[in-house]
């Protein structure tokens, strides 16, 4: 090839990675920055495609959101928190409005992108991950861990095992283990368990696996020593499948193991194989294809060639369904910021910061959605940035994830004043002046 | 033809031993600082500025120190993200204990203490070598992290472990705007790599190369190998320590110690042995091509599907670049063990001759 044929060449895709022109100004930009390659692939993919299947349904189905299409760039993170920043610089400033929301789906990156997000206005949703303390919207106004963050979680789980003991009063003198991954993430959630512990006379005990967690025999060995009554599993990735495979090895029941969202889902029970059989996982989303919304995805995204997923037997599976929640919570915030902001048009990182503070996904709503029974209602505020919705308790029957429990509340009186004392340190420590929700309109 | 150096003449001491002894040197350099400085903070977009140049200078300035580490004192190193997680988090706690103290003071106690650390898990050189000693720093990779996984006073007590960096002010002025970070980030790794360059053109450097070469040979002249060797570390430990504290005040923001795993010391490790081993400028090309490469490729394979129309299922892209990626440091291996730096010299002695090569 000669040099005029390589520059010819160079040029050519060079223009065509040049933004769209006109006409796209009926558009809403929303970032893909996920991961398809790496140790966490399973569920980067997995939730990637559930959002973005979503968002091609409401194009092909409603031609976007009151006439506004929704579209997105793929950009790869790698799960790095230095890949996800320039992902983030990287998208910031596309489509018409510059990027409505970020869903970073990484702790690590969702931190390192938290202040530039907040210069930036632009909304980071971390659902079910992120900072905690980020759900007290008057010193975060831009971060939103919604529907229900760590401690919240962490509390409807210590109700549940109070549930499945016979009352809350029962669970004085019992042993509880923590398993976790020792990371950001898995260290976020000892603050609340130790306060629980005072207060219902539990003892807690707390083991670090070191990162990945692909080999667990002494803690295992330590929690046989424990004998605790109950074990918490706080894994990711490679993390969770191993701590099923060596509970089964040390003996220690399966059905006692109630696991974060992040280690319940097809990908940490399957690897497991019959030693995953009975644990029981925290959810705020619940599997399959039988809701109205699935059905819709199938019938206007995959019948039609479009969908996200090679692999059809992955649809509706625990991250699908949960990256369609995310696809829920994100157009209906939309919805909300174009009611007060103009119907039919694109809206601004700002304006989709109000859509999401005054979001209120009721019952009926949810109806109207065809997704009853996928998710509870949520209702958020500029006080609570979380929505402190219910967590719903499924157990690995060795071949799909079966509700076990009612949706369990969490319990705000313990979790909201630690949210409220961490972010007030957090505004002072960085000089924020809270912000006064009554005068937000 | 522009790139000869015929007509030079050097008539002095000082002429003969400076940095860059040819005139179109002197000017390329000018040049290059002149842009840096002045030009690209006016037309960088946000983009460049924060998410390329910046996090480019930060890893150069890491990859410079582990150069000086193993690359000139030919020590195998895995510590590399150890240390600048040191740095990194000793330098919250400066600035947070400390606030009369200023930005750049500092980050060189943060430096420093890097430096300190790097001294203690120098010490197992004095006895072992090569793959040996590379198992050491391994230790001291875990070792720092485990202490600053559990130490909370490191972190002021954060419940996760994560620190957010404050923002430095620095004369009265803000380092808040990217354009500002890039120049003060580029300020200190201008300030270090012209530090490091003129530290290996002196007795300390050469006695450095002379360890790297042949220990024994170099205490028989007189060398003090555990001076030698331990200064090495420190200062290896330092640039890195400086490093991690860049990292993260002018780019992440907040960072746990997840940050700086053993991946990223292996990944500085692949910027020297990609860029040069011994050698200043392969610390920067080294960085550039892996940090700025895998962005490329990631930006080129959406301009290819553009472009084609096909579109390629995105999962199989991003395998392809990692795939890419793998080939071509193989490549270049096979092409030029030596590195980048080694394919820049040879480049130039070839348009010195050029158009008349003999």
């Amino acid at each position: 090839m000669n040099r005029t044929a390589i520059s010819t060449a160079a040029l050519a895709i060079a223009a065509a990675g040049l933004p769209a022109p006109a006409g796209a100004q009926m558009e809403q930009f929303i970032p893909a920055n996920f991961y398809w390659v790496g140790p966490y692939a399973a569920s980067g993919t997995g939730f990637a495609a559930g959002i973005l299947d979503y968002f091609a349904m409401l194009n092909e189905r409603d031609k976007g959101i009151n006439g506004v299409r929704l579209t997105w760039e793929k950009c790869e993170t790698e799960y790095n928190n230095a890949r996800g920043v320039e992902c983030y610089e990287r998208q910031k400033k596309k489509g018409p409005t510059g990027a409505t929301v970020m869903h970073p789906l990484s702790t690590g990156i969702t931190y390192s992108i938290l202040e530039k997000a907040t210069a930036d206005k632009i909304p980071v949703i971390s659902m079910g991950y992120g900072r905690t303390d980020a759900s007290d919207g008057r010193v975060f106004p831009y971060i939103f861990p919604l529907i229900t963050n760590y401690w919240s979680q962490n509390t409807a789980k210590i109700k549940f095992i109070g549930q499945k003991e016979g009352g809350m009063d029962k669970l004085k003198g019992k042993k509880i283990a923590n398993l976790y991954h020792d990371s950001a993430y898995g260290k976020e959630t000892i603050p609340v368990l130790d306060v629980q512990a005072k207060k219902y006379g539990f003892q807690v005990t707390h083991i670090p696996v070191p990162h990945p967690g692909n080999e667990q025999q002494s803690q295992w060995l330590q929690i046989r020593q424990l004998k605790p009554d109950w074990v918490i599993l706080r894994g990711w990735g490679v993390m969770s499948p191993t701590a099923l495979k060596t509970a089964a090895r040390v003996g220690y029941p399966r059905d006692k193991i109630i696991a974060v969202w992040w280690s319940g889902a097809e990908e940490d029970a399957i690897p497991a194989g019959d030693a995953a059989k009975g644990y029981i996982t925290a959810g705020f989303n619940l599997p399959g294809t039988s809701y109205p919304v699935m059905q819709d995805v199938l019938k206007h995204v995959y019948k039609k060639g479009k969908g996200e997923f090679e692999d059809p037997s992955r649809i509706g599976s625990i991250y699908h369904t949960r990256g369609v929640v995310a696809g829920i919570v994100t157009t209906e915030a939309i919805r909300t910021a174009q009611e007060r902001f103009g119907k039919g048009k694109p809206i601004t990182g700002e304006q989709m910061r109000w859509g999401i503070e005054n979001l209120n996904i009721t019952e009926a709503r949810l109806k109207q959605l065809g997704a009853v029974g996928l998710m509870a209602p949520l209702k958020i505020s500029c006080m609570d940035h979380e929505g402190g919705g219910p967590v719903k308790f499924l157990q690995w029957d060795g071949k799909a994830f079966k509700p076990v429990s009612d949706w369990v509340p969490t319990d705000q009186s313990i979790v909201r004043p630690m949210i409220e004392a961490s972010a007030s340190q957090y505004a002072l420590d960085n000089k924020i002046t809270p912000r006064d929700c009554s005068k937000e309109k | 033809m522009l790139y000869r150096e015929a007509g030079q003449f050097r008539s002095s001491y000082a002429e003969d031993q400076q940095i860059f002894p040819i005139r179109q040197d002197r000017i390329g350099i000018a040049l290059l600082l002149v842009v840096a400085f002045i030009v690209v903070p006016l037309v960088g977009n946000q983009y460049w500025l924060s998410a390329i140049l910046t996090p480019f200078l930060i890893l150069a300035l890491a990859a410079l120190g582990l150069n000086i580490l193993t690359g000139y004192a030919g020590q195998l190193s895995l510590g590399t993200a150890a240390f600048m997680a040191v740095g990194a988090f000793m330098a919250y706690n400066f600035v947070l204990r400390m606030p009369w103290l200023g930005a750049i003071p500092s980050f060189i106690l943060a430096g420093l203490c890097a430096a300190a650390v790097g001294f203690v898990f120098g010490l197992p050189s004095l006895r072992i070598k090569g793959f040996y000693l590379a198992v050491a720093t391994l230790a001291c990779q875990f070792f720092v992290l485990w202490v600053i996984q559990r130490w909370g006073w490191i972190t002021n007590y954060s419940t996760s472990g994560v620190i957010t960096a404050q923002t430095i002010v620095l004369f009265g002025y803000p380092i808040a705007t990217p354009a500002a970070k890039y120049l003060f980030t580029l300020s200190i790794v201008a300030v270090l790599a012209l530090a490091a360059k003129n530290l290996m053109r002196s007795e300390t450097g050469r006695a450095f190369m002379a360890v790297r070469d042949m220990d024994v040979a170099a205490s028989v002249i007189g060398i003090p190998m555990m001076k030698t060797k331990l200064l090495a570390f420190a200062i290896s430990s330092f640039y890195c320590g400086v490093a991690g504290a860049l990292y993260t005040y002018t780019y992440l923001g907040t960072v746990e110690p997840e940050a700086f795993t053993l991946d990223l010391s292996f990944r500085v490790l692949f910027m020297i042995i990609i860029g040069g081993i011994g050698s200043i400028l392969g610390s920067f090309l080294g960085a550039a091509f892996i940090t700025l490469f895998p962005i490329f490729l990631n930006v080129f394979s959406g301009w290819l599907s553009h472009l084609t129309g096909q579109d390629i299922s995105h999962a199989v892209i991003s395998n392809l670049e990692v795939i890419i990626f793998g080939g071509l440091i193989i490549f270049f291996l096979i092409v030029e063990p030596n590195g980048l730096a080694r394919l820049w010299q040879i480049a130039k002695e070839k348009l010195r001759l050029w158009p008349f090569p003999h």
